[in-house]
């Protein structure tokens, strides 16, 4: 489904950081890509996203290999078809809802795809009721809580019926029961998924594969099981165990 | 100083929500609300200075909007308490420019200037009420919808939505910042000039990061430099009816002196 190729990118030259990245991630898989900060995370989901490099019309000179999404290259050309393959959750849901009420937001993505006003509200019910989110619908973003808006961040995406979710610490800055909420919620989501976070306890509930990144390289790829119980990799790469296996 | 600036993000929200109530007046259609608003401008504004008189009787629209749909006449003063004092000083000047003696109230000789202050001071206010109805009971994209309509350039309608949805954000910033500032600088009354430059730098970069997310989740969700009104539906009869009555009612204000006509009624 998404397939890295030796990617390396700058955005200063001579300063890459992103090195000779490779990996492929199939469909239907949940992948946790993780790293200590700076590693080249988000550059990586920048690079998918066509918000970086070769699909954001970067010159050569700062990116060299291939990035395929579903067959289609990250490319200009292709940037419109490859984003209706991709759902991205921004880390602060304040950024991504910057429509007054939930409605109006996950509306207007709908719209931008040609769906008519009533397609899309009825795509939006599709999405809230399964998501058990309808008490939402008419409310506005700045008087939902924390949870609520993440969530409704998520439907915002999901309502596009994405193939690939991408999430950017999802769940960051919620409390443990709405931290429960998503991961529950990301879990029962049948979509390919790519998920960037510093919770690897999260990580560990939600991914069965780990790609560890440091330094703008890949460090390790593999299951979930076995990278996130590996203190000496994890250490050796600034990260921790998850504090479920921390002092056990 | 932040409880002003999160009282500045909670009017620009308490626009939203006014705007998203629901009466006789929010359910006319954003076109018919924008016409009638544009009528009403011009002809208040092409009163006559000295015609007080005839000027007052279009207090009715914007004393009509208030009493339908809902919306507190106190909410409007509160909203408009900056540029209200900025609008009634367009004429100050005149009581001392032209001192024409127009009639006298007892030995008190009113002059033509302090009726062309005053006449400059109701139109002022009334533009800005009739201004003030129009964004709380429309939408701001349908507003834009229909300029759009109009064929107003998308630049220029795109601008105007976006600075309306990223005054909230630059606001919030600068809340943010203001409270950082004021936990570490107790007792000080703002923000000292000597930070002023390093603050309006580091606003300026916070501001451009968020908008550069914000706008990237646009383009993620098919965005292509073209906003998608939803908002504005085909107009209805109900929607020609309130525009043809009200600019019916505007021209004959404007044209006979209904304000007198009255008087002459009541003093037959």
């Amino acid at each position: 489904m998404i397939r890295f190729e030796n990617v390396t990118f700058a955005y200063e030259k001579g300063k890459p950081v992103v090195q000779s990245v490779s990996f492929h991630v199939q469909r239907g898989e949940t992948v946790g890509l993780i790293g200590a900060n700076g590693a080249g995370k988000s550059t990586v989901m920048k690079l998918l996203l066509g918000l970086a490099g070769p699909g954001a019309g970067v010159s050569k000179q700062f990116f060299d290999g291939t990035i395929l999404v579903d067959g289609l290259e990250v490319l200009p050309a292709h940037i419109a078809g490859i984003r209706e393959k991709l759902g991205f959750v921004l880390q602060n849901s304040d950024n991504q809802m910057f429509m007054p009420t939930v409605l109006e937001d996950m509306m207007f993505g709908l719209l931008n795809s040609g769906m008519t006003r009533q397609e899309a509200e009825e795509r939006v019910d599709s999405t809230l009721e399964s998501l058990g989110l309808m008490d939402l619908k008419y409310l506005y973003n700045h008087k939902i809580s924390g949870g609520e808006k993440r969530m409704a961040a998520v439907a915002t995406v999901l309502a596009m019926e994405p193939e690939v979710l991408l999430m950017d610490e999802p769940t960051s800055a919620l409390d443990p029961y709405n931290r429960r909420v998503v991961i529950r919620a990301i879990n029962s989501l049948p979509q390919t998924k790519i998920i960037t976070s510093h919770d690897l306890d999260m990580i560990y509930d939600t991914c069965s594969r780990v790609i560890l990144l440091a330094g703008g390289k890949v460090a390790a790829d593999g299951p979930a099981r076995e990278i996130l119980r590996d203190e000496k990799l994890l250490t050796a790469n600034r990260m921790e165990l998850p504090l479920r296996f921390q002092g056990a | 100083m932040s409880r002003t600036i999160d009282q500045s993000i909670h009017d620009l929200r308490e626009m939203d929500e006014l705007a998203a109530k629901a009466s006789p007046i929010h359910a006319v259609s954003a076109a018919a609300k924008l016409l009638v608003t544009v009528v009403y401008i011009l002809i208040v504004v092409s009163f006559d200075k000295y015609n007080m008189s005839g000027l007052l009787f279009m207090v009715f629209y914007p004393a009509v909007l208030f009493a339908v749909s809902e919306v507190p006449v106190m909410t409007c003063l509160y909203k408009l308490r900056f540029v209200l004092p900025l609008v009634c000083a367009v004429g100050v000047l005149n009581p001392f420019l032209d001192r024409t003696p127009a009639f006298p109230i007892g030995s008190f000789v009113v002059t033509t200037g302090m009726i062309s202050m005053v006449t400059l001071m109701v139109k002022g206010v009334f533009c800005l009420a009739a201004s003030f109805l129009l964004m709380a009971t429309t939408r701001i994209e349908a507003v834009c919808g229909v300029l759009r309509k109009i064929h107003v350039p998308q630049i220029l309608v795109t601008l105007l939505l976006l600075t309306y949805r990223y005054a909230a954000v630059l606001a919030e910033e600068v809340s943010v910042m203001t409270k950082a500032y004021s936990l570490r600088a107790p007792g000080q009354k703002g923000i000292h000039y000597t930070a002023w430059g390093s603050f309006l730098g580091q606003l300026l970069l916070r501001s451009m990061d968020r908008a550069e997310e914000l706008y990237s989740s646009m383009l993620l969700r098919g965005y292509r430099g073209e906003f998608y009104y939803s908002e504005e539906r085909a107009g209805s009869a109900r929607d020609a009816a309130y525009a043809a009555v009200w600019i019916l009612f505007f021209i004959a204000a404007r044209n006979v002196n209904l304000t007198q006509l009255l008087g002459m009624l009541v003093t037959r």
